[in-house]
């Protein structure tokens, strides 16, 4: 018997000397572990019938994984979603639109003029809160009703790790991590579960770069507005019967470049300040399973759009409430909203947008799904206050009527269209990721490089494209 | 790649093969791994240890990683590390 | 391997007393927070079906999906069943008790230092070969085990038969087959764990014996060590075999005293566990 350790150096240095001594007899451990594995197995396991389904499995990998076919097929199935989605929400957005935003609307503005409720409590609860929330849910409900049952029909049938598989060696040549294609497909619901999703990758340099990167992948909040403004500005550029197959190629367009951005800031990352190797990478592929549909459908459209329809309504409560605030005190005759948007014109005409845009991605930190929400408010009253159509009650019932309101009373141009689109893919993630961000990495350093890297990439890009085009005469 | 191109009756001649060179379709059983540390023990985690059978299966859309079927699971590995993983050639 | 325990009660696995018997007296809570008597931890490889099954017993939405490393937390929900309420543990899914990263991480330190009351291993049986080397892992370190032969209806598509009994009696805890996505073999579950908690139900997991060898007896000597540092310390001898395969972060722990915060916070507060268990 020898001695027992009394402090932890002294029980370290012991196992170390031992470790010494032993060799890899821990090894053997492992080894005898499985070997035992291995007898059970086969006592207990018989194989009785056929094996029938391994091998439809193995035809469909053979497709899904194929070099000809594997990356089309991705990204067809990612386009077919969209364009389900937004085909589909088309109708009911404008039904929900109709009744939330015109009638609903209406009713309470009577009800509380019958009351004689004084103005200002009318507008703030009417003008303000209602019209926020009821935005939000009409532009946000169908297109997530519809987009989250699919996506999930595709994980539980077990197509992302093949997702994964597929797109490994270009993580690996950006020294990125194969399994960062999962957290980056999680981000497409929500970039905070995106970033706790890096969990499962083991190197920190590999999980640093996943967690800067899912920003880039399109949340939950900012499909609708993808949808939305590649209707009014792209879709409307084509006949009608093309103007689904048009919206939905422009918002792929932008998915697409999110995943080029992933891969291009994991290459850039990987190359300056966060050096290293790709590492190693083993992922199992699960069997396909074929999904429980209606159970998927309850789900998701319970657990998932509920709750993140639920999210969004209660921050844009607050959010209506604060502009109509701003659009109702007035500074020296002027609304605070005029005069922030005022101040912030001159910033937005130079990249591209414009004062409302980017006042609105302020008010929009808490979360990306009041953008659209604000910017339209803030439009009507900017607009109305600056005279033009004054007194005219509009209507959103459909995409067009929207489309009139940014292009008549706002100023929007195809060129806003756009670089609005690729802004709400490059901007500083919302509050929830950021504070998440903070605290997997426990770094004050990289949350804020996660939060200033994709803004300052976005009024890069958008400026340019802005310049280019103003160079060529195009707008 | 060029493990690929090699023809068959090198195999004969070759005594070590690595689990890189395994062609999809063909089997072979586990030698030993020519790695330490961390990543032996992954390997070791998802089954990969001397005298497993292993088959490769196919490769992903972009040529690497491979899948391979180990002990009935389908696992997915990048080429750096198969290279290091010694194999036998199993004749079917 | 002489030592077979074969349990009369195990049986009940595969022939319930009585049909929906257990799911009768189920109340699933659908809560994650409250008073408990017996914890229960899932353990197993990635997607296995452990977040199905705790689905099925709480009555929560914990989400699940077709590829592994779905879960990356750990989140708690309460059932009751008889008298007792019980904390259902979901871990992420891990490969080994030696694993890295950060999600399982969380799983091994919960089934390591969390001192479950009943540990649930949750395999896969189409692949039970590779699944069985966590079971072992676990059975290493724990008493009260129960396996949970998981995706029974996908093992009998691929025409495969598997003897819950004989793998009982291999192993020495209880097996008991479900497919807990259709509910199917989930009544039997609760009565198992709810016989072993409450003691009714004892387990001898059949341990590799490792202690004549040279390996063995170094891990008894570094175990004392480390038993007489920390006294209390769970899983000592898990401790123990880290070290000597020179595992860095525990090495770390040890030397920083992070160890004991490992084991701290696994378990919420420990007067709420309200005994049933001391024995
Ligand atoms: N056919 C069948 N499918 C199941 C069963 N149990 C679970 N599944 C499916 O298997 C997949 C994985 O289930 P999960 O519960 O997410 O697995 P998990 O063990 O929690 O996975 P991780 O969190 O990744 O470790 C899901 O698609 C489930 O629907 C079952 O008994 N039968
Ligand atoms: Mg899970």
């Amino acid at each position: 018997m020898s001695e027992q350790a009394t402090t932890p150096e002294e029980l370290l240095s012991r196992a170390d000397a031992l470790r010494g001594e032993l060799g890899d007899s821990h090894s053997r451990f492992i080894e005898d572990i499985y070997q035992q594995a291995a007898e059970v197995a086969d006592k207990v396991v018989s194989q009785t019938g056929q094996a029938g389904r391994f091998n439809l499995d193995r035809a469909l990998d053979r497709v899904l994984t194929s070099p000809v076919w594997g990356l089309p097929i991705m990204v067809l199935m990612l386009g077919v979603v969209l364009w389900l989605t937004i085909s589909g929400a088309n109708i009911p957005s404008g039904w929900l639109a109709t009744l939330l935003l015109d009638w609903v609307y209406n009713w309470l503005h009577t009800a509380f003029q019958a009351i004689a409720a004084p103005w200002w409590i009318e507008g703030f609860l009417v003008d303000g809160v209602y019209l926020a929330v009821a935005w939000v849910t009409s532009v946000m409900l169908p297109p997530m009703a519809i987009f989250f049952p699919l996506f999930t029909l595709l994980e539980d049938f077990g197509y992302l790790p093949r997702v994964a598989f597929n797109l490994d060696r270009a993580f690996a040549k950006a020294g990125a991590h194969g399994k960062q294609a999962l957290t980056m497909t999680m981000g497409f619901g929500c970039n905070a579960a995106g970033v706790i999703a890096t969990r499962i990758i083991d190197s920190p340099r590999e999980r640093l770069l996943a967690i800067i990167t899912n920003n880039f992948s399109l949340c939950n909040g900012r499909w609708p507005t993808q949808i939305l403004i590649a209707t009014i500005f792209i879709g409307a550029l084509v006949p009608p019967v093309w103007s689904a197959t048009a919206s939905m190629l422009a918002v792929l367009g932008v998915a697409v470049l999110g995943v080029g951005l992933t891969f291009g800031v994991s290459w850039g990352l990987t190359k300056t300040v966060l050096k290293g190797e790709a590492s190693t990478f083993s992922l199992e592929l699960p069997p396909y399973r074929p999904p429980q549909i209606l159970r998927t459908l309850y789900t998701s459209v319970i657990d998932r759009t509920l709750i993140v329809l639920w999210r969004a309504v209660t921050m844009a409560a607050p959010a209506g409430a604060v502009i109509w605030l701003l659009g109702n005190i007035d500074i020296s005759g002027v609304s605070i909203a005029e005069h922030l948007v005022t101040f912030l014109d001159p910033i937005g005409w130079f990249v591209g947008l414009n004062g409302v845009i980017l006042l609105a991605y302020v008010v929009a930190i808490p979360a990306n799904e009041i953008v659209i929400p604000t910017i339209l408010m803030l439009t009507l009253m900017v607009g109305r206050a600056a005279g033009a159509d004054a007194g005219v009650m509009i209507e959103f019932d459909t995409a067009r009527e929207t489309a009139s309101v940014l292009v008549g009373l706002g100023g929007w141009t195809l060129l806003t269209g756009i670089n609005l689109m690729l802004f709400s893919l490059m901007h500083n993630p919302c509050s929830t990721t950021i504070m998440t961000i903070y605290q997997e990495t426990k770094s004050l350093k990289w949350t804020t490089v996660a939060t200033l890297l994709p803004v300052v990439m976005g009024l890069i890009t958008t400026g340019a494209i802005t310049w280019i085009a103003r160079a060529l005469h195009l707008v | 790649m060029e493990e690929q191109v090699r023809t068959e009756p090198l195999e004969e001649e070759k005594t070590t093969w690595r689990l890189s060179e395994l062609k999809p379709g063909r089997i072979a059983v586990i030698d030993h791994l020519a790695i330490d540390g961390e990543e032996r023990r992954r390997l070791m985690d998802l089954g990969m240890v001397p005298g497993t059978r292993v088959t490769a299966e196919f490769r992903s859309a972009l040529g690497d990683p491979v899948a391979f079927r180990i002990r009935g699971s389908l696992i997915a590995l990048r080429k750096v590390q198969t290279r290091q993983i010694v194999i036998k050639l199993v004749e079917e | 391997m002489e030592k077979i325990a074969v349990m009369s009660e195990s049986n009940q696995a595969l022939h319930p007393m009585c049909d929906g018997c257990a799911r009768a007296q189920l109340i699933k809570m659908g809560i994650n927070s409250g008073k408990w008597h017996f914890a229960v931890a899932l353990a197993g490889n990635p997607n296995t079906g452990k977040s199905t099954v705790f689905n099925a017993l709480t009555g929560l939405r914990q989400h699940t999906g077709n590829w592994p490393g779905k879960t990356v937390t750990r989140m708690e929900g309460l059932y009751k069943y008889g008298e007792y309420v019980y904390k259902l543990v979901d871990l992420p899914g891990t490969y080994s008790l030696l694993a890295t990263s950060e999600d399982e991480e969380i799983a091994r330190n919960f089934i390591l230092f969390g001192r479950p009351d009943v540990t649930v291993v949750v395999v896969d049986a189409t692949r039970l070969e590779r699944n069985l080397n966590l079971a072992y892992q676990v059975m290493e370190i724990a008493d009260r085990v129960v396996i949970d032969l998981n995706l029974i209806d996908e093992a009998e598509r691929h025409g495969l038969e598997i003897s819950a009994r004989q793998l009982s009696r291999e192993l020495g805890v209880p097996v008991v087959p479900t497919a807990a996505r259709n509910g199917r073999g989930i009544d039997d579950l609760i009565k198992i764990v709810s016989d072993m908690a409450t003691g009714q139900l004892i387990s001898r997991p059949n341990r590799l014996k490792v202690y004549d060898s040279q390996f063995g007896q170094a891990v008894g000597e570094v175990t004392r060590s480390i038993e007489s540092l920390y006294p209390g310390l769970p899983n000592a001898r898990w401790v123990a075999i880290r070290l000597l395969d020179g595992d860095e972060r525990i090495e770390k722990a040890v030397r920083t005293g992070e160890l004991l915060n490992m084991v701290r916070g696994q378990n919420g507060d420990p007067a709420f566990a309200l005994q049933g268990t001391a024995a």
